[in-house]
């Protein structure tokens, strides 16, 4: 999944780039609230981890600007300023959680697994598709209960069609959910990702629409 | 402990009984004076009445006729008790007792002619007046005893005093009660003090005291508000702190479960580089906040002294890390300053420190004489401060747009309030084509 994290300190925002990659989602991280409007304008974003105080304005500002787009993408806020009138504000400004600094790398990654699952309208946390349970939280994929071995962006691509079950996504979404900014995406990188996949959950899991992109295949081929 | 109401009461009750007894003794006195002129004048006027009786011969003496044989006549006197005490002797002046009122003592009242005097007859002091009537050849003498005349006096100064004694408990009694309500005031701004928690700092009411109370409330309102306001600063500032170090901590912490979950080992390497620079950066940051507490709270007093500032900023530059290379002190010779020399290094650290981390250039240093300033001046080649933001550039923890990884927002922020304590001022600029001057103003010696 692809997040926005807004944060002006240089040593917190790399720290979250670095750890909620690791916990599997793809960061796109700036520092300035204005950095945030182009990103958000851009691009759609799974959630956003926003931090309050930013040197060009308010991350409510931002929470705002969503808000105003009829832009329902879960927002995580991130502050240091935790009081209870804190929380009441962000969260009545349209905000899903409210986490208080410092705070816990894996907690911050539960709860926005958490305010995107709530925000796809799933109540539990794994996704299942016959006989294929994948896990977010802890980045396992299983097939009839024998786990699998995945890559990071295997996973992803198997995470992004198993959100979407029976619908058919694109080749540029998948990429799009993949890499960040900064990250080169190979031409023929989601091919060989789905060949993979296909090898490794059956080959007849993930079918593709010509000329549209891939689907969840709705029986065994 | 001294307590003013039983000070007060004391003197009171001290100074009344002391009063009361002078008083005391000045109406037994002036009594006593007074009631042996009443006495002596008694005693004339009896005298003179006998004697007068004697002349016109309503009272007969047989023993004057000239037997020597007949006793001397007794005569009646009536009256209350102190009456009786007056007794008559009427002597002839040849030496026989002619007459003598009842119970009066048989041996001579006085041996003097006339007038007043003093004899002791049987044992007892008399106070004795005689007329001698060469007309008849009589002399009338007229006596009372002195015991007497003093039981008199006791009586009327024993009549003024039981009273007087009396009513003493009760006048103190009136004291006190006036004591305690005069005080009153007082009680109640102790009660309303005593009873209030330590962070009410709500104002004295200051209406319908007295006047003695008043200034008292007045100075305790005063100091309540400078208390409240230091309170105030202090309650921001630890607000102010709290948040500002909660941000570098989530990123320590975060930067070292980054280092604990990664395997990747460059990833790894990566999070921890963060975390040491992080702590280096945390540590200024503690530095910078103790030093802007100190420099807020202005617990000592700066200690101006007169000097070349010059020796202060080669003596910062030396201290700070790389600073050597890039640091340069412009030569020539310095105005004299009076500055206070923690304060003056604490203002220059943080300006040198600010120059070095927002440059990789050279740090200019010069001094100047300006109007009744001197005037030190710190040049970067840096991005300087956008001009929007130049005016907030000293407030505390403000950090503009362009931030670096290790500012704190609170270097500009001790730089000012630091020279601000020694009188001086500083200004922020930019240089053209780029970098930021900032100038230290501090009262030059004239």
């Amino acid at each position: 999944m692809r997040i926005l994290v807004v944060e002006d300190d240089p040593m917190l925002l790399d720290g979250l780039s670095a750890g909620l990659g690791l916990a599997g989602f793809t960061v796109d991280a700036v520092a300035t609230c204005e950095d945030g409007f182009a990103a958000l304008q851009a691009h759609s974003y799974g959630a956003v981890v926003l931090d309050l105080m930013l040197p060009d304005g308010s991350g409510l500002d931002v929470l705002a600007f969503l808000r105003r787009r009829k832009d329902a993408t879960p927002v995580v806020l991130l502050t240091a300023r935790d009081q209870v009138e804190d929380r009441i504000a962000g969260l009545d400004a349209g905000a899903d959680d409210y986490v208080g600094k410092p705070f816990d790398l894996d907690e911050l990654a539960a709860r926005v697994r958490a305010a995107a699952r709530r925000g796809a309208g799933q109540a539990s946390g794994e996704l299942t598709w016959r006989g294929v349970v994948l896990d977010p939280a802890r980045q396992t994929v299983s097939l009839e209960g024998e786990p699998v071995s995945l890559t990071r962006r295997e996973f992803g691509v198997l995470r992004t069609l198993m959100e979407r079950p029976g619908a058919t996504v694109s080749k540029a979404m998948l990429e799009e959910t993949l890499y960040g900014w900064q990250e080169e995406v190979e031409s023929n990188a989601v091919e060989v990702h789905i060949h993979n996949l296909r090898s490794k959950l059956g080959s007849g899991f993930i079918r593709t629409v010509r000329g549209l992109g891939y689907r969840l295949a709705e029986e065994r081929a | 402990m001294t307590s003013i109401r039983s000070r007060l009461l004391t003197i009171l009750i001290a100074s009344t009984g002391l009063v009361w007894l002078f008083a005391v003794a000045w109406i037994y006195v002036s009594t006593q004076a007074e009631v042996e002129r009443v006495l002596d004048a008694r005693l004339t006027e009896a005298a003179r009445m006998v004697n007068s009786l004697l002349a016109e011969r309503r009272i007969e003496l047989a023993a004057l006729a000239g037997d020597d044989e007949l006793p001397a006549t007794e005569f009646q006197t009536e009256g209350p008790s102190y009456e009786r005490q007056l007794s008559c002797q009427i002597w002839s002046l040849d030496g026989r007792l002619v007459g003598r009122s009842e119970h009066a003592p048989d041996g001579r009242l006085t041996e003097a002619g006339s007038g007043f005097s003093e004899s002791v007859v049987g044992g007892e002091t008399w106070r004795v007046y005689a007329i001698e009537n060469p007309a008849l050849g009589v002399r009338v003498m007229v006596g009372d005893s002195i015991a007497v005349r003093d039981r008199l006096v006791g009586d009327v100064v024993k009549g003024l005093a039981i009273p007087a004694v009396l009513i003493l408990p009760f006048l103190a009694a009136v004291i006190w009660v006036s004591v305690r309500r005069g005080m009153s005031p007082l009680d109640r701004m102790a009660q309303s003090l005593s009873s209030r928690p330590a962070t009410d700092l709500r104002p004295l009411a200051d209406d319908n005291l007295p006047e003695e109370i008043a200034p008292a409330v007045r100075a305790l309102n005063g100091l309540f508000q400078r208390v409240e306001d230091v309170r105030d600063r202090e309650k921001s500032f630890t607000a102010f702190a709290a948040h500002e170090l909660k941000t570098p901590l989530a990123g320590l912490k975060t930067q070292a479960q980054v280092a604990l979950a990664s395997k990747d080992g460059e990833v790894h390497e990566n999070a921890l580089r963060q975390i040491a620079a992080g702590v280096d950066r945390t540590s200024r940051l503690v530095r910078q906040l103790l030093d802007l507490a100190a420099v807020e709270a202005g617990d000592r007093t700066p200690e101006m002294q007169e000097a070349s500032p010059v020796e202060i900023v080669r003596q910062v530059a030396g201290e700070l890390p790389f600073a050597g290379e890039r640091v340069r002190i412009e030569g020539g010779p310095a105005p004299s300053a009076r500055f206070d020399p923690v304060l003056l290094a604490l203002s220059l650290r943080n300006l040198l420190e600010n120059a070095l981390t927002h440059s990789d250039g050279p740090v200019l240093v010069s001094a100047r004489k300006a109007v009744g300033a001197v005037e030190i001046l710190v040049e970067d080649e840096g991005p300087g401060i956008p001009v929007d933001e130049l005016p907030r550039a000293t407030d505390r923890f403000f950090r503009g747009r362009a931030k670096s990884a290790s500012g704190s927002g609170l270097g500009l922020a001790i730089a000012k309030e630091a020279v601000a304590r020694m009188n001086g001022t500083l200004t922020l600029e930019n240089r053209k084509p780029r970098g930021l001057a900032a100038a230290l103003s501090i009262p030059a010696v004239e």
